[in-house]
């Protein structure tokens, strides 16, 4: 009843795909990031690590992914914590709590440009308080750090809700029969949460926090939204070597750079969260 | 059994409890602000006229002034934006789910030499930042004619998409038992009418809910649509190119374009966030 | 007319071989029965005849064709599943129309065979309920009288009632057989329940080791073994083996007795089933370790030279554990094993 060929015939599709849009494209930027008109070359590389911005761009995404990566787990394992424990209202309050699953960045961007620029939500209400006489420019260059923040609330405010989700699901798999046992060897509900959740949830921990992260290294369109080009990130940078400067080369090389460190951080977290072998559910 | 051991339980307990209900209460609330509160206020922004967008201070109250949204319909390229946002978006779902599924149904129903090669080729996808496929694919397209088309672009999404279209799919076709496709072929159908009449049935809500994840990934991609139209452009494409030059209540009625198409989506497919990013993490 | 052969079959997966060469006539309107221990292959061999599981070699033939190359819906079978397989997207009807429709029959034709297999089975009032809507009971039901309005010449089973409870698998039990008898059709029916395969089956196959180690009517397998294994699957409590010297040409030592047996070889297997013994004094010396009163019997497990050996003896009898008994088996029923090819002698 199965024809040996049917699984390849179904896969080929797929397979064909992802070999030409997203394998050989990969090959395609390397190549471009290395090699000029005479073959193999470091000078994009070398334009790109002595502009002056590159430093900058590396340092704040990776600053920024070092802020709002922890704060999001915290924040979704206490509203997976809390979505799990509710009885009434569950389905409404899931929706409500994933709903900025469904938003882009540049969506989420303006949505806090809304509160954070001169005449925004943000100032009416100091205003209002009278803790200001007028409206501060809170997103000008002056003020970089200001930016930044608005960057990290307009993050952890649209992208923690797929932790969230992929907690709340790896949390259902868990059988309750251990929080059973748990409570009846004495374990506190806190205790419970460190000894038995944590640990059994380190798969789906993985998973959200690769996600996140590499996510957070792509992060373009908030900043775009909020600070134009005041806070410059790498995958910014790419988008301005690609469009204002034409340089597809350093474009390129920017690209391996972010690629370099989604790699890195991918073998960090699967080597700190492994799940030894058999210890799986 | 419950009742007498709250009637025993000591007055100072009882209070304690109560606390840590109203305190669970509270962050239940709070979160649910925190989530809420940022929309409303872009729709307030969104349904003043120009003149109190820029105005200050503001009273957190919407006039349902229709100005800023008519100025951005009529705004020259925002009509064509969103059209372009859905074409792109209704083809990336329909190439994600036509090319992901049947692979999504391979994994699921068969065991065969390579099975593992093509996971982590699918799961490869992940580690990797995506949208920079623009780039070189932007010359590809160029030399192929696809460049600046709906087509293109949705291919670029197809590859973001693919890998969710096939591990969700994976795990629909997962959750229908074998024996009932077995039961059909004894029953007189060959492996086609099975799908076709027992599996099709059966995962078609699922199905649905990923083509409209598909949907949602294209209709909020940014980079890719900025590196790879530009006539075409889609409505974030257009959005972040003219994000300096563009008037705020542009900007507003904008993300509130954006936002209220993904309120609906997530609510369409809310029964199978979880269910799908169960299997998914395995 | 429905014969079915099996034909030195085997299936290997990778490199685990799950049946070994397997030989096998099931005649028209037979009901056989394939029993044994999880894991012997049973499942297996069932999946081949369907069309399921293609053979790593053999031949398989019903009804005077050779079928092991045709896909399951060209085979003349119907098949009842473990888990009854009922269409949760279709109603009760509609399952049972399902094997119809595919066969574009009129619906006059369709609206009568439901009818009639529904009614058969007692589901008149079902048919218009989903799967979800049914009890366990109720799902088994459907499954049959979807196998059944097909009119196959085969119907093929799979521990069809393994996920009964108890009772409920009882009454199951009498009304499928009732059913089945009726319907005239060749059955293969898998189960690793002996009460079952015994009370159901016209012939039954002990499978072990995914090979048929007896094919025979039930009372044949209880009664006359082919192999130590068969002795010691079937039956509850099991058939007692005492290991057997040779005294002289036909005579045998087993545990401290003589008696007469088959003329062959050293060393041969004594067996007796417990309920074969009775107490009298020129029997086996067996001291009492456990007594279990199971009502009209009370089952005695003693040892019998260092060997634990059962006896359902009759209640009536006062027996505790640490007494001395003498158990003496009924000569006509006294059983002998080769140990080497563990054999019936
Ligand atoms: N698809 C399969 N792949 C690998 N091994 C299998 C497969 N199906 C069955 N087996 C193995 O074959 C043996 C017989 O299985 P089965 O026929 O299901 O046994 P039974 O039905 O008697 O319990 C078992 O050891 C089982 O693990
Ligand atoms: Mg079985």
């Amino acid at each position: 009843m199965t024809p040996k060929a049917l699984p390849y015939l179904l896969l080929l599709p797929a397979t064909v795909f992802l070999l030409v849009f997203f394998v050989y494209p990969f090959i395609q930027i390397a190549l471009l990031a290395v090699t000029g008109p005479e073959g193999f070359t470091l000078q994009h590389v070398q334009t790109m690590a002595s502009h002056w911005k590159f430093n900058t761009a590396l340092g704040w995404t990776i600053l920024l992914a070092a802020v709002v990566v922890p704060i999001q787990l915290v924040m979704a394992l206490s509203m997976a914590s809390i979505v799990t424990r509710l009885q009434t209202g569950r389905s409404a309050i899931l929706y409500i709590f994933s709903i900025p699953l469904g938003l882009s960045d540049l969506a989420a961007g303006i949505v806090w440009l809304a509160i954070f620029e001169q005449s925004g939500f943000l100032n009416s209400m100091l205003y209002g308080l009278g803790v200001v006489e007028q409206p501060i420019l809170f997103l000008g260059y002056q003020n970089i750090w200001v930016i930044f923040l608005a960057v990290v609330l307009a993050e952890i405010w649209r992208a923690t809700a797929i932790v969230m989700v992929i907690l709340v699901s790896g949390m259902g798999l868990i059988p309750k029969e251990y929080y059973e046992a748990g409570e009846v060897f004495g374990a506190s509900a806190w205790q419970r949460f460190i000894k038995i959740t944590l640990p059994m949830l380190r798969p789906s921990l993985q998973s959200a926090l690769i996600l996140r992260t590499l996510a957070a290294f792509e992060v373009f369109a908030v900043v775009t939204a909020l600070g134009g080009t005041t806070l410059p990130v790498l995958m910014g940078e790419t988008f301005q070597w690609q469009f204002t400067l034409q340089d597809r080369n350093v474009a390129s090389a920017y690209a391996l750079v972010i690629l370099a460190i989604s790699i890195a951080a991918t073998l960090f977290f699967l080597r700190v969260l492994r799940v030894p072998k058999g210890a799986t559910l | 059994m419950t009742a007498t051991v709250e009637n025993n339980t000591p007055k100072a307990v009882e209070t304690a409890r109560s606390a840590g209900r109203f305190l669970f209460i509270a962050a239940v609330v709070l979160i649910c602000a925190w989530v809420l509160v940022p929309i409303y206020l872009l729709m307030v922004n969104t349904l003043s006229s120009p003149q109190e967008v820029t105005g200050f201070p503001k009273t957190g109250i919407p006039s349902f002034d229709f100005s800023s949204i008519q100025f951005f319909i009529s705004f020259a390229g925002v009509a064509k934006a969103l059209w372009n946002s859905v074409l792109v978006a209704v083809l990336t779902m329909i190439l994600s789910i036509g090319i992901g599924a049947p692979a999504g149904y391979a994994l699921s129903r068969f065991d065969f030499p390579g099975k593992e090669a093509f996971r982590m080729l699918v799961v490869m996808t992940r580690a990797f930042p995506l949208p920079l496929l623009a780039l070189p694919l932007a010359v590809l397209f160029i030399r192929s004619g696809l460049d600046d088309t709906a087509i293109g672009l949705a291919i670029v999404h197809t590859v973001l998409a693919i890998p969710f279209a096939v591990l969700i799919t994976f795990s629909l076709f997962s959750g229908i038992p074998l024996e009932l496709e077995e039961a059909a072929w004894t029953l007189g159908c060959n492996r086609w009418q099975a799908f076709q009449k027992v599996v099709l049935p059966l995962v078609l809500p699922g199905i649905a809910a990923s083509a409209v994840f598909a949907f949602t990934i294209s209709w909020n991609e940014v980079f890719a649509a900025a590196v790879l139209t530009i006539e075409n452009r889609t409505l974030p494409a257009f959005l972040v190119q003219n994000l300096n030059v563009s008037p705020l209540h542009l900007k507003f009625a904008g993300g509130a374009a954006m936002v209220i198409p993904a309120l609906i989506f997530i609510f369409a497919v809310r029964k199978y966030l979880f269910a799908m990013w169960g299997i998914a993490n395995r | 007319m429905a014969e079915i052969v099996i034909k030195n079959v085997a299936k290997s997966f990778g490199s685990f071989q799950a049946l070994h060469s397997i030989d096998l006539t099931i005649s028209d309107q037979e009901f056989m029965v394939l029993l044994g221990a999880s894991g012997c292959g049973k499942t297996t061999l069932l999946r081949i005849v369907a069309g399921l599981e293609t053979p790593s070699q053999g031949e398989v033939w019903i009804g005077g064709r050779r079928v092991d190359k045709l896909p399951p819906r060209e085979r003349g079978i119907a098949m009842v599943f473990q888990n009854y397989a009922v269409f949760p997207h279709l109603t009760v009807f509609e399952n049972i129309a399902f094997g119809l429709r595919m066969k574009k029959l009129p619906q006059q034709e369709i609206d009568r065979r439901v009818n009639r297999t529904a009614e058969l089975m007692h589901i008149e009032q079902l048919l218009k309920r989903y799967s979800g809507q049914l009890s366990g009971g109720q799902r088994q039901r459907v499954a049959v009288a979807r196998a059944l309005a097909m009119e196959p010449d085969v119907i093929l089973m799979d521990e069809p009632l393994s996920n009964l409870d108890a009772l409920l698998r009882l009454e199951m039990r009498a009304e499928l057989k009732g059913v089945l008898d009726e319907s005239k059709t060749t059955t293969i029916y898998v189960t690793h329940d002996q009460v079952e395969a015994m009370s159901l089956a016209d012939r039954i196959s002990v499978m072990n080791g995914g090979k048929i180690v007896q094919a025979a009517s039930p009372v044949e397998v209880y009664r006359n073994p082919a192999a130590r294994f068969v002795g010691s699957f079937i039956g509850n409590p099991p058939m007692n083996f005492l290991p057997a010297k040779r005294a002289s040409n036909g005579q045998w030592q087993v545990a401290g007795l003589e008696m007469p047996g088959p003329v062959a070889g050293d060393a041969l297997e004594f067996a007796i089933r417990p309920e074969d013994l009775t107490v009298s004094p020129d029997g086996f010396a067996a001291t009492v370790r456990v007594v279990e009163p199971l009502g009209a019997h009370t089952l005695v497990t003693a040892e019998v030279g260092g060997k634990p050996f059962r006896a359902v003896l009759d209640s009536d009898l006062p027996v505790s554990p640490g007494d001395e008994l003498r158990l003496s088996p009924k000569p006509d029923r006294v059983r002998w094993f080769d140990p080497e090819t563990t054999r019936a002698v």
